[in-house]
């Protein structure tokens, strides 16, 4: 992981040299000296070789130190630090929803293969997978956000909100909703689809047949016999369900106006604000990469015979 | 390496219409006639394919995409001041969303294709050459796919199409090739090396046929019904992250008519709440197009497998 994470930075610190301008454009006051300002870079390194600029910036990243959001006039880390909080709710719920979604949808769908409810799912599987976030996100907000009513289009709490109190919490809640229900109902395709596999081709498997035979009840094979071992490969996407999730978080967040780090990345782009995309971006691969280290962990956890001794 | 991958392509077709079990073509003529609905998302995709490329060729780009300020917003069904009727209204310069719908489609269509064939032709280029020869060559290909794998893709097409000077579709087509051929060469290298273990590969070598000759008239043609279905689930796929590139402002110039230009109308939230006409129809003709081509993909995927064919 060590070596990816360096040649994550390493790339991301190009993509940053390759952007226009430099980290005094937006300091400064349009009035301010040439000739000062070529000698305020000359004082930052700005000259110096590219390794020298590298391994300066990473010292400043590792100690949580992006530079000045040109945008806010704020220091990065405190502009991200205002809006992760909105995303890792969204996110967590979504999880949560999505799991609380898939589980029993191809649980039931796997149980009773070919019924009506089972065809319900298949065709509900392939809508999610087919259709695009954004068409979905945008169809749910003009639905149930403008025509309906009944969610907010906007923000992530209510202006009236007094923080700290419980009214709060529920307007936050309120606001979350309909965005997580959307990356819910988008992320259920590939749990949906292990787990009905999983347990039709269960059915079919020595354990099972040995269970019945010695007369364990039908729904407690399913419940906890092959759930148990179904539940392997859901357990192994989850940290990749939290990596597309953060990545989702763009689309989602930019059409629901909800002010996360998604939302964030689309606004210091059209901005200019390269000091925040750069500082988003490693924060979005590191996610990335953190997501997948917990997918090998937990199947650790889960599966015994893949434990490292 | 494209007329290389067609002529053997076909070369297979042949031989399989003699085998004896039915293959290639035939077998998924037959899957689409068991299968109503494959056989009806099929007509649905012929139809939108004909409407935007036959479309596109009738009407004049430049009449529709001209600014006509008069008729701003003008509702569906409404006439312009020289009588023209709007079938599916206007957008706020006054274009017809007919028009710009049709070839908002042809562009959306023809840059989702052209990203799916570059990137079918590295990934599976890539994927072969990976599996056939293993050993260190496969470890420094693969190290480097999964890498980009875990890259966030995305946010990195976004901040490079803001970065290149010049920019046009054409650039759109080659960064979102240059990040999507890894998902393809995973995929090919774990067909090719399972394909590679097999006798017939064994027996050519021992023949003494080159490796050229084994990767490209042997194992291509048998991973080709593998690049026939993952072709058509991916051009739904790139369709998708192509007009949500330009949903979000960083895929077409906004001057280029595509779905997404299209859908991001629905940016503004006035026009998401009141306007629906402007931007539901390009919504809907993508959800419709992404339907249909995944339902053809999962047909033509059935046909390849034994154990899933309805026919």
């Amino acid at each position: 992981m060590i070596p990816q994470v360096i040649i994550l930075s390493l790339l991301i610190f190009v993509l940053a040299k390759m952007m226009p301008g430099d980290p005094f454009t937006g300091l400064i006051d349009p009035s301010t000296d040439p000739a000062r300002l070529e000698e305020l870079r000359q004082a930052a390194g700005f000259y110096d070789p590219w390794y020298i600029q590298y391994f300066r910036w990473m010292n400043n990243a590792l100690h949580g130190d992006f530079g000045i959001s040109y945008m806010y006039k704020y220091e990065v880390t405190t502009v991200i630090g205002q809006r992760i909080g909105n995303t890792v709710r969204l996110s967590v719920i979504s999880v949560i929803l999505t799991y609380a979604l898939a589980i029993p949808l191809g649980l039931y769908a796997g149980r009773y293969q070919n019924s009506w409810f089972d065809k319900a799912v298949v065709v509900y599987n392939f809508i999610s997978f087919a259709i695009p976030t954004f068409v979905l996100a945008l169809l749910m907000v003009y639905i149930f956000g403008f025509k309906l009513g009944w969610f907010p289009t906007s923000g992530s709490v209510s202006i009236n909100a007094v923080p700290g109190t419980f009214g709060y919490f529920m307007s936050q809640l309120y606001h979350v909703i309909l965005p997580a229900i959307v990356q819910a109902l988008l992320g259920t395709a590939v749990t949906i689809q292990y787990l009905r596999s999983e347990v039709i081709d269960a059915k079919q498997m020595d354990y099972v047949r040995t269970a019945r035979s010695k007369g364990v009840p039908t729904g407690k094979i399913f419940h906890r016999h092959i759930f148990r071992n179904a539940s392997l490969p859901i357990a192994s996407t989850l940290g990749y369900e939290i990596t597309g999730l953060v990545a989702g978080s763009v689309m989602i967040e930019q059409i629901f106006s909800y002010p996360g780090i998604g939302n964030l990345f689309i606004s210091s782009i059209n901005q200019r604000d390269y000091s925040v995309i750069t500082a988003l971006i490693l924060l979005f691969g590191l996610a990335t990469l953190i997501g997948t280290l917990l997918s090998d962990i937990i199947m650790s956890i889960v599966d015994p015979r893949i434990r490292v001794q | 390496m494209g007329g290389l991958s067609r002529m053997s392509t076909e070369q297979t077709e042949q031989q399989e219409a003699v085998s004896i079990p039915p293959t290639g073509i035939r077998m998924i003529a037959r899957e689409f006639k068991k299968d109503k609905l494959a056989m009806f998302s099929l007509t649905v995709l012929i139809f939108i394919l004909l409407f935007a490329f036959i479309g596109a060729m009738i009407l004049d780009q430049d009449v529709v995409t001209k600014i006509n300020i008069l008729d701003r917003f003008a509702r569906p069904g409404d006439s312009s001041m020289t009588g023209h009727k709007y079938l599916l209204g206007t957008d706020e310069g006054g274009r017809d969303i007919f028009g710009l719908l049709v070839f908002g489609a042809r562009n959306s269509i023809f840059i989702g294709f052209s990203i799916t064939i570059i990137t079918s032709i590295i990934g599976v280029f890539v994927g072969l050459i990976a599996g056939y020869y293993g050993g260190i060559i496969d470890s420094i290909i693969m190290r480097i796919v999964d890498f980009i794998m875990i890259l966030p893709i995305m946010l990195i097409i976004i901040v490079l199409v803001t970065i290149v000077p010049r920019y046009n579709a054409l650039t759109l087509v080659w960064i979102m090739s240059a990040f999507y051929w890894v998902g393809k060469a995973r995929l090919f290298r774990a067909k090719t090396l399972s394909e590679s273990r097999r006798d017939y590969i064994s027996a050519s070598k021992t023949l003494g046929s080159s490796n050229f000759k084994i990767i490209f008239r042997e194992l291509l043609p048998n991973v080709s019904s593998l690049i026939i279905t993952n072709l058509t689930m991916n051009f739904a796929a790139n369709i998708g992250i192509e007009t949500s590139l330009t949903f979000l402002g960083f895929g077409l110039p906004s001057k280029t008519p595509s779905l997404g230009t299209l859908t991001a109308y629905a940016n503004n939230s006035e026009t998401l709440a009141n306007r629906p006409w402007t931007w539901v129809p390009a919504a809907l003709l993508i959800l419709v197009l992404m339907l249909s081509i995944n339902y053809v993909g999962q047909a033509l995927r059935r046909s390849s497998d034994a154990r899933q064919r309805l026919g």
